[in-house]
């Protein structure tokens, strides 16, 4: 069987807390949060009034007035990510532009600009039959979040295979995985490969509020998003991008191009079983989780770091910690486990991408970062979490997971770059 | 005017028109110790039958409503204890 | 572990190795001029038009008002409980691959519950129940937003509803590149049976016939001002959209014959490109996905014997797409159709519908004509007013996707015996 090895040259993020890759392991490996209340709308009607939000001026990252008007806040974050991945990575005109392709994923898409717009169609919601005469030219743009996968084409001058990925809140695991799948079965040498969301508006907020999954800890917004903490008590939402340039191993060695890490093994399941709920055993993102350590040929034992989906749920942290057992067997004890969404909330399909930056920063300063905010250990999660502090360690192999609406279960294996002189 | 008692039949219309009704389920017959889990309902659709008795009868169900609510008797019960401990 | 060790490497599907063809065994179509596969079938042979006044919404006041409307879609073939928690596309979605399952005859109940994968495109996610839950939000406030928004709305609820109903935990997943989508699904299905997965259930639907995605369509000036849907035509003046769509079921050819089951085709050949941005002065990435896709399925030109064309409708991409086929096949060089001038584009749930047709097609011998069109404008050889009997080896079917995706697929006759 092939052996899916695919580097990582470059890294871009947009992040609550700060944009770029430097601000953003600097919050982590701090242990520091950037949930607080809601400022992006007055959210004082609602359930959970705290989010992650960023402090994000698109003037500032050379997007033009048009550009500005055309994207989604969603999209804009695509850009700014990939556009510090693509100078990170150094790989612009490295590569035909056949041979490069774009994978993003995004849950909900451009939700912030078909809600403005439709606010205004529909006179405040006052009617069913909109008016079109009051419609922007380019509604379909965000109708259709194609158009963000289209955006990082454009900046990147992709004209390979491009995509959005759409599996809710495993999306930005799916895509880099989807990426990683294309330049290993060689259909590209290069994708840009992450995800972006920035779902903090009235309806996405109300639809959580609806289901109970938000924390309502709106008198505490900073420790509000408390993974594995016995007083977990719902996730807090999140916004952001994180990109990733991915190449063949020829391609980025023969441009001497610096591996941060590879990624050695993906694999997705569904559980079949609900559109959000779990089941307490973690079955199929146990599976996940032993296909891409079989695909990566890792046994668990080489696990220096698991990467939590960690949303802070009372569901989803007990189901995960069971999972985390069932495939890594007593390693599961032994080796680190930590959720950033702890610091910068859950950004749904963005999240995983997150995550996956997250998870190559570890390895490339051999750091893990901690879970805030765990003061109250659950019983029912039992492993190590790496409560409040940022603990240094050497990493050289990381299991990332997610699992979201739709049953989507989904594990990724990365690893240091081997041979690179570490 | 708000309903000053909530009934089994209020719910069930509400079960029907929120949440639909399950292949081989009949919501006419004797259904009220039935818990709603083995009614095809889950945890969703009793959210949303919290939101629109919420709606329906004005009085605040608190976040903990479901926990109380495992079977539509149950959950009629416990409405109207809600109703009558003047919470409105 | 099992499905590990048994996975093939992803290149194997290139070796040609007929056992590890991709072949679609099982088909559905749900569209305005038929909801079932025969029944689209047939009337699409036989010319009909699915473009008619729309009835979901009041159109008083739209500059437009006709679509490819699915009349009376009948929600009671979809289990009461998925119909208030989802969406009228993923209604589509349910019956249709419950229809491909049935007409596959799978029972994904007597396989390996991981060796079943659902793969989905969507162009535009749950557009009617997303906009009436805004109107709920702001007509009436934050607490009327019902508990199946956040499962209804977002691209995902179609994969997920499928996968639950049919007890699917193979990989899965959902593709978004607009209309292109459709198509580069086909691929996914693909990838996945290299991985090891058994059954694929893939395809596409949409529903985006509520004002407010209507009017995105109006304001963009994509749609046909005049309500005629003419593409390839001298008086072509943009698309009109429709509703529904259609999901297959890809399997080994190995396991399809072990089965005795029909294989209705060969997944043979997969590309998809992207648009150089404007202004970059390169050219389309059209006519490299043609290529590319014959080059994936190693067939020359000269083996196409149909081309299910994109037809977008607007002249300047009419007249792109047809330079294309006169490029790669020659003037008049191959037959060329379209289903949407007869059930209106649907996005990726055309793409899913062509793959589709251009099976009937192989099946039956017989490329179905285009409606509407009188007056070519290219020199393309458009199949025009009936049915043109052909022996149909090898089909080509091409996607563009706003703003900029295209995706070819190119579709054997799988071998008999």
């Amino acid at each position: 069987m092939t052996r899916l090895q695919v580097a990582v040259t470059g890294l871009g993020v947009v992040a609550p807390g700060g944009v770029g890759v430097k601000e953003f392991w600097e919050l982590l490996t701090a242990g520091r949060t950037a949930t607080r209340a809601i400022t992006r709308f007055d959210a004082s009607g609602y359930r959970s009034r705290i989010a992650a939000e960023c402090d994000f001026d698109p003037a500032q990252h050379h997007l033009s007035p048009q550009q500005v008007r055309r994207m989604d806040r969603c999209a804009q974050f695509a850009v700014v990510a990939a556009n510090e991945a693509l100078a990170d990575s150094g790989v612009l005109g490295e590569s035909p532009p056949e041979r490069v392709g774009v994978s993003i994923g995004s849950a909900v898409g451009a939700t912030i600009s078909l809600e403005r717009e439709y606010v205004v169609l529909s006179d405040g919601g006052a009617r069913w039959e909109v008016d079109p005469r009051y419609a922007i030219p380019h509604l379909y743009h965000h109708l259709v979040p194609s158009s963000v996968a289209a955006e990082v084409a454009w900046l990147a001058g992709a004209e390979g295979p491009v995509a959005l990925v759409s599996t809710g809140c495993t999306a930005g695991l799916d895509a880099v995985g989807h990426g990683a799948r294309l330049v290993a079965d060689g259909e590209v040498d290069v994708m840009v490969a992450g995800a972006s969301e920035a779902p903090i508006s009235p309806i996405t907020v109300a639809c959580f509020d609806a289901i109970k999954a938000t924390s309502p800890n709106n008198d505490d917004p900073e420790h509000a998003s408390r993974p594995f903490d016995a007083l977990r008590n719902g996730f807090v939402l999140g916004e952001g991008a994180a990109v990733l340039v991915l190449e063949s191993m020829t391609h980025a060695r023969r441009r001497g191009a610096r591996i941060y890490a590879t990624v050695d093994g993906y694999a997705n399941r569904c559980n079949a079983y609900h559109m959000t709920g779990l089941r307490p055993d973690g079955v199929e993102m146990a599976e996940a989780i032993r296909l891409a350590m079989a695909e990566a040929g890792m046994p668990a034992e080489e696990v220096d770091y698991v990467n939590a989906h960690g949303s802070g749920t009372k569901q989803n942290d007990r189901h995960e910690t069971a999972a985390f057992k069932r495939s890594l067997g007593e390693h599961a004890y032994r080796t680190p486990v930590s959720s950033i969404k702890s610091m910068v909330g859950h950004s749904l399909g963005a999240i995983g991408s997150l995550e996956v930056a997250a998870s190559v920063l570890a390895i490339h300063h051999d750091v893990v970062p901690p879970t805030a905010n765990l003061h109250n250990p659950d019983p029912e999660c039992d492993l190590d979490y790496v409560p409040l502090v940022a603990r240094e360690r050497r990493v050289d192999a990381v299991l990332s997971v997610g699992s979201g609406f739709g049953g989507f279960q989904t594990a990724m294996v990365l690893r240091g770059p081997a041979g690179s002189g570490r | 005017m708000q309903p000053t008692e909530f009934t089994l039949t209020d719910l069930v219309e509400i079960m029907r028109s929120c949440a639909g009704v399950d292949e081989g389920v009949d919501l006419a017959g004797d259904i009220g110790d039935t818990p709603f889990v083995e009614l095809g309902y889950d945890s969703l659709a009793v959210l949303a039958f919290q939101a629109r008795i919420q709606e329906r009868t004005g009085v605040p169900m608190p976040d903990d409503t479901v926990t109380h609510m495992p079977t539509p008797n149950a959950a009629v019960e416990f409405v109207n204890r809600q109703i009558q401990a003047g919470v409105r | 572990m099992t499905s590990v060790a048994t996975a093939v490497p992803a290149t194997a599907r290139r070796t040609g190795d007929a056992r590890n063809a991709a072949v679609v065994t099982g088909m559905s179509a749900v569209t305005a001029i038929g909801v079932g596969l025969e029944e689209y079938w047939r009337n699409l042979l036989a010319g009909a038009c699915g473009i008619r006044p729309i009835t979901r919404f009041d159109t008083t006041g739209y500059p437009l008002r006709v679509a490819g409307e699915i009349p009376d879609f009948d929600s009671a073939r979809v289990p009461s409980r998925l119909v208030v928690q989802t969406d009228r596309w993923t209604h589509f979605g349910l019956l249709a691959g419950e229809l491909a399952l049935a007409h596959a005859g799978v029972d994904p109940a007597e396989l390996p519950e991981y060796e079943l994968s659902v793969h989905t495109a969507s162009g535009s996610g749950g557009n009617e129940f997303g906009q009436r839950e805004l109107q709920a939000l702001w007509a009436e406030g934050p607490s009327r937003v019902g508990v199946y928004q956040s499962i209804a709305w977002f691209y995902a609820a179609t994969t997920g509803q499928l996968s639950i109903r049919h007890g699917m935990k193979g990989w899965s997943g959902v593709l978004v590149a607009e209309q292109a989508g459709g198509l580069d699904v086909v691929a996914q299905a693909r990838r996945s049976l290299a991985q090891g997965s058994a059954v694929v259930l893939t395809g596409a639907t949409e529903a985006a016939l509520n004002p407010a995605a209507f009017t995105s369509q109006i304001a963009g000036g994509m749609l046909s001002p005049v309500g005629e849907y003419l593409p390839f035509d001298e008086a072509a003046g943009g698309y009109l959209p429709g509703e529904g769509g259609a999901m297959f079921v890809v399997e080994p050819a190995e396991r399809a014959v072990a089965r005795a089951a029909r294989p209705y085709g060969v997944v043979a050949g997969h590309a998809a490109t992207f648009d150089p941005a404007p202004g970059r002065g390169r050219p389309p990435g059209l006519r490299r996905a043609v290529e590319t896709a014959l080059a994936d399925a190693g067939v020359a030109p000269s083996d196409v014997d149909v081309v299910f064309a994109d037809a977008h409708g607007h002249p300047s991409a009419d007249a792109a797409e047809a330079r294309v086929l006169t490029e790669v096949f020659g003037p008049r060089g191959v037959p060329v159709t379209t289903t949407k001038a007869a059930t209106g584009r649907l996005v990726a749930g055309s793409a899913a519908l062509d793959v589709v047709t251009a099976l009937l097609a192989m099946r039956d011998g017989v490329i179905p004509p285009m409606v509407n069109v009188r007056r070519p404008a290219f020199e393309i050889d458009l199949v025009l007013g009936r049915p043109r009997p052909a022996a149909l080896r090898t089909a080509l079917v091409l996607a563009r996707g706003y703003p900029g995706f295209n995706a070819a697929l190119v579709l054997r006759a799988a071998a008999q015996n």
